[in-house]
Order: structure tokens, then C-alpha cells, then sequence
């Protein structure tokens, strides 16, 4: 089986995940203390329309993505001001609606006579990853972690109470916007990866399993990337081995961890108890 | 307002410098006046503590002294770098984030093992150390808070509703606390009560707050008040009881009427759930006068 890894497709495939792991798992960690897992599904189905808007451009998909997704944080940040509409409220406005432009740009390239699938972008293509797309991937990895470890202290702070933030002098309004921004990134690397929509699962899952092992925020970030890596390997020998589509494998894979560790930790109560 | 203006001047601690200042803060929500024309100092070394009815605009007086809310009119001044610590009700630890004690008081600094077990040997909870913040008792995180708050070393130290849920006894050993840390490192500290009657026996003024400031002053020596040492014993030992001398009542719907008697202030009437100064939606503008 090990030989597999010798196919230069699937060294790709496995850089290409672990690249998503490295910073899916940090940030997943900080979309599970703040709540934000339907921001993370609002930025996943304006995706849709980022990759559909850089086809028409004749762009690679992966800028798209990147691009809609910051317009939606802007979006979402000067609408929050607002204050007369919860945030929950507005991510489902702004949610279908880039859904729907989306699917109406699709259909619109391909009247034009584009062959291309959507499957591809809803569940990922991680066999198909290009060395220009790793490239590209490791180039933002880069970015989010760098920007990440800076303000990570300020998001722990953030997520614990805003006014104590507030008052201890975190930019709580910068800190949650410039956290906004890194996640539309995220969702740009993963589009490859796990596909539209099952990038949420990989922000949510290693970090749930990660906060059953975690005893302090920054463990919890470490260990989630270590469980997100995981289940890209696992789920990429999945997907190999069994001929799987590698998005979906990946997300099981995380899935069957967090499960098994909760299974463990049941039994650890159980007869420590 | 010649009141507070005669509190300022004649204030005992008057020595201590100008931490901060508020001048003519007006405040509205909704319509709704929420603070009118409140002016208050706060100095080194001194306690203040704000009373008032529910509804009465401590919390959103406290939010804007903090910067946490902005004042629709009014001045706030700064000591230059001002150092707060701000010691909120409660807070709420989601249950997914896991976070020891240790942890929580170092979020916004980089602070040893060593000095967070001693701030927290400070307000006696050293033993809390590597709990997680999820296991700690309500009493306990407000020693948590306060510790949290005091590493920063602040100049200035905010507490809202400190006591609320404690009893008296505990409610004693953290005013004992606090009497403490102000004797020892000199900051001003700003404690909202929600008992309108028992204040801290270390409060240099009290501040009596519904929309805007009823009355204000010392509180008055517990030893003059039997009934309450009777009833209380030692326990009332850091407590001290705070008579109203409002210079005007509320009529049903919150406006303000001049007092015939001077003493008599119809917070006193023991009824704090049923309060009718509560409601003050109506409040109307033509107080100037009083």
C-alpha cells in the first residue's frame, strides 16, 4: 500500500491535505469556541459562486473563492453593526443568496457551452491537485498561520468574554473581523481538498475530537491540527485503498475519530467513576 | 447636581490623584432616558460604591466608565495609561473550550506559575490553580475575576455586583478582601451593589443612582445602627449601612418631586421587586432644578 505514495498524484493529494489540516484545525478550534459554524457553511456555499464567477473569468477557481468568501466577511462585519438583525439571521440571507447566484452563474456558463462538473467543487478533487495549486495552498497556509499565531491570544481572549477582552486592550472589532478574513482563506485551501461542502466538517470535527484530549485552548489548537492531519492520511488510504471519493473519505475519517475518542473517554468516566 | 460638585472638594481622599472623571454623562436607550447628567470622580486610594434600584443605570454607567459603551453626551477623562481591572458579574466558560485557572488569568499577559499562584493566594483561592474554569463555584470565580484583574496591577479596580449571591458572611470576607488589596497597593476601586442598604464598611463614598444621582455621601457608621449589630453579629463587621438623604422623591411614573422630608426616600421601603421607581419610562425632562 505503500507504494501508492510513490504516484506523484497522490504525494500532491497528501501535501495538499496536510497543507488544509495545518490550518483547518487551528482556526476550526476557534469557529468551535466562538459559535461560528454557520459562518463557516455561509462562506462554504458562497464558494460555490466564487468558483462559478472565476470559471466565467476564465480564473483559477481557488482566487474566486478566496475573493467571495472576504466580501461576504465584509458583508457580514458592516451588517453586524447594524445590530437590528442577529448574526444568525443575516448568514442566512447572505448564505442562500450567494448560493443562489451561484447555481444561476453555473447554469449560465454552461449555456455557454463550459463542460465542467460540479461535483468536483462540492466534494473536492483532491487526486487532481496541480503542483500550481499546491503552490498557491502552501503560499496561503503561510499567511494564515503567520497571521493566526499573532492574534491567537486575543482570540482566546475574545472567545472567553468580549468586555473583559475589551478592557484588557484587545482590538476585539479588528480581531474578529482579520479572524473572518482567515477563515474565508481557509475555505479557499479546502476548496480542493473536501469541496464546498464539507469544509465545515474539517474546521468542526478535529477540533470537537481535539478539546477531549486539549486541558488549555493552546493545546487544543495544537492537537486539533495533529487530528485534522490524521484524518487527511487516514482518509486519503481510504480513498485509495477503497476507491472512495478522497473528500468525503477525509471527513469520515475525522468522523471515526472523534467517535472512537469519545468512546474512550466515555469509558475513562465510566470507571473512574 | 451642587452635591456631587461639594463631594468633590470636601472628599477626604481628595489627596489622592484624579484616576478618572465624568462629567455631565447623559445616556439613552431606546428612547428611554438610561443615565441623565451624572458627574462623578474617582480617585486613588478611594472606594466608591454605586446602589440603586434595578433599572437604575449602574450597569450602563459602569459599561461607559469602562469604554465598554458610549455615552450619548458627556466627557469621560482618563488618567494617562490608566491600568482597570474590571471584575464583571459573572462570565460564562463555554464547556468546549477547555481552560484551567491557570489559563484564564493568563489570556491577556505572560505571567508565571508562580505569579498567578500568588494573586490567587491573594484572594485565598490558590487551591484553584489547574481547575478547570468550568468546575468553579460562583463565590470562587468572583475571587477568580478579582485575581485576574489584579495581576495587571490596576490603578483603578471596577467590580460589578461583586456580592450579588452571597451571603453575608461571604459578602464580608470579599469586602475584607478588597479593603485589603486598597490598603496594600493604593489603587481606586468602583463597586456596584445591588443591596441598597448594606455597603462596604470601607466605602469613602456611596453613590446613589436611579437615572440620575439621588443623593450621595458616607455611609454611616454601623456602630450607630443596634438593630442591625443585633441581627447580624459579627458578621456585619465589614459592612456599614447607607441612609438615603435624597433632596426629592419619585412620583409613580419615575419623576422627580420635591421631598418635604429631606430624610425619607421611598427606596427605603424594603420593597426592592415591586420598586416603582423601576418604572421611570415616563421620566420627564423638567428636572433641571433639582
Amino acid at each position: 500500500m505503500l507504494s501508492l505514495f510513490s504516484d506523484s498524484f497522490v504525494l500532491y493529494a497528501l501535501a495538499a491535505g496536510l497543507a488544509l489540516a495545518l490550518v483547518a484545525g487551528p482556526l476550526g478550534s476557534v469557529v468551535v469556541w466562538r459559535r461560528m459554524a454557520y459562518f463557516g457553511d455561509t462562506l462554504a456555499h458562497a464558494a460555490l459562486l466564487g468558483v462559478a464567477l472565476a470559471i466565467a473569468a476564465e480564473q483559477l477557481p481557488m482566487l474566486g473563492v478566496g475573493l467571495i468568501g472576504i466580501i461576504i466577511a465584509v458583508l457580514l462585519f458592516l451588517l453586524e453593526k447594524q445590530k437590528s438583525l442577529s448574526s444568525d439571521t443575516l448568514l442566512g440571507i447572505l448564505s442562500h443568496t450567494a448560493l443562489a447566484l451561484g447555481l444561476i452563474v453555473f447554469a449560465s456558463i454552461q449555456a455557454r457551452g463550459f463542460n465542467i462538473s460540479l461535483m468536483a467543487y462540492l466534494f473536492g478533487d483532491l487526486l487532481a491537485v496541480t503542483p500550481r495549486d499546491l503552490v498557491l495552498m502552501f503560499a496561503s497556509v503561510v499567511v494564515i498561520l503567520a497571521v493566526f499565531s499573532r492574534i491567537m491570544n486575543a482570540l482566546i481572549s475574545i472567545s472567553i468574554n468580549e468586555d473583559l477582552a475589551r478592557v484588557d486592550g484587545v482590538a476585539v472589532e479588528t480581531v474578529r473581523f482579520v479572524f473572518m478574513i482567515l477563515l474565508a482563506l481557509v475555505v479557499a485551501v479546502a476548496l480542493k481538498v473536501v469541496g464546498v461542502l464539507l469544509i465545515t466538517a474539517l474546521l468542526i470535527i478535529p477540533a470537537a475530537t481535539a478539546r477531549l484530549y486539549a486541558r488549555s485552548p493552546k493545546q487544543m489548537v495544537l492537537l486539533s491540527a495533529i487530528v485534522a492531519s490524521l484524518a487527511v492520511v487516514l482518509g486519503l488510504l481510504a480513498s485509495l485503498q477503497w476507491d472512495w471519493p478522497t473528500g468525503p473519505a477525509i471527513v469520515v475519517a475525522a468522523a471515526g475519530l472523534f467517535f472512537v475518542s469519545r468512546l474512550l473517554f466515555a469509558r475513562v468516566v465510566a470507571g473512574g467513576g | 447636581m451642587n452635591t456631587s460638585v461639594a463631594e468633590k472638594l470636601e472628599g477626604h481622599n481628595s489627596a489622592g490623584e484624579l484616576l478618572l472623571q465624568a462629567s455631565a454623562i447623559s445616556y439613552r436607550r431606546h428612547g428611554k432616558n438610561i443615565l441623565d447628567n451624572i458627574s462623578l470622580d474617582i480617585r486613588e486610594r478611594e472606594i466608591i460604591t454605586l446602589i440603586g434600584p434595578n433599572g437604575a443605570g449602574k450597569t450602563s454607567l459602569v459599561r461607559i466608565l469602562l469604554g465598554l459603551a458610549r455615552a450619548g453626551s458627556g466627557k469621560i477623562t482618563r488618567h494617562k495609561k490608566l491600568r482597570i481591572g474590571y471584575v464583571p458579574q459573572r462570565i460564562h466558560i463555554p464547556d468546549v473550550m477547555p481552560l484551567r485557572v491557570l489559563d484564564f488569568l493568563n489570556v491577556s499577559g505572560n505571567y508565571s506559575e508562580d505569579e498567578c499562584r500568588q494573586i490567587l493566594a491573594e484572594v485565598s483561592c490558590d487551591y484553584l490553580l489547574s481547575a478547570p474554569m468550568q468546575t468553579v463555584s460562583g463565590g470562587e470565580m468572583q475571587r477568580v475575576l478579582l485575581a485576574r484583574a489584579l495581576l495587571k496591577q490596576p490603578q483603578l479596580l471596577v467590580l460589578d455586583e461583586p456580592a450579588s449571591g452571597m451571603d453575608v458572611v461571604g459578602q464580608q470576607a470579599l469586602y475584607e478582601t478588597l479593603r485589603e488589596i486598597r490598603d496594600k497597593k493604593g489603587c481606586g476601586i468602583l463597586l456596584v451593589s445591588h443591596d441598597l442598604h448594606l455597603v462596604m464598611a470601607a466605602t469613602d463614598r456611596v453613590i446613589c443612582l436611579n437615572t440620575h444621582v439621588c443623593c450621595t455621601g458616607r455611609p454611616d457608621d454601623v456602630t450607630a445602627n443596634p438593630e442591625y449589630l443585633k441581627l447580624f453579629g459579627h458578621a456585619i463587621d465589614g459592612l456599614a449601612l447607607y441612609e438615603h438623604h435624597h433632596d426629592h422623591e419619585h412620583d409613580l411614573h419615575g419623576n422627580i418631586i420635591a421631598s418635604e422630608h429631606c430624610i425619607h426616600c421611598e427606596h427605603n421601603e424594603g420593597r426592592p421587586d415591586k420598586d416603582v421607581d423601576k418604572r421611570s419610562d415616563s421620566t420627564s425632562p423638567d428636572r433641571g432644578g433639582q
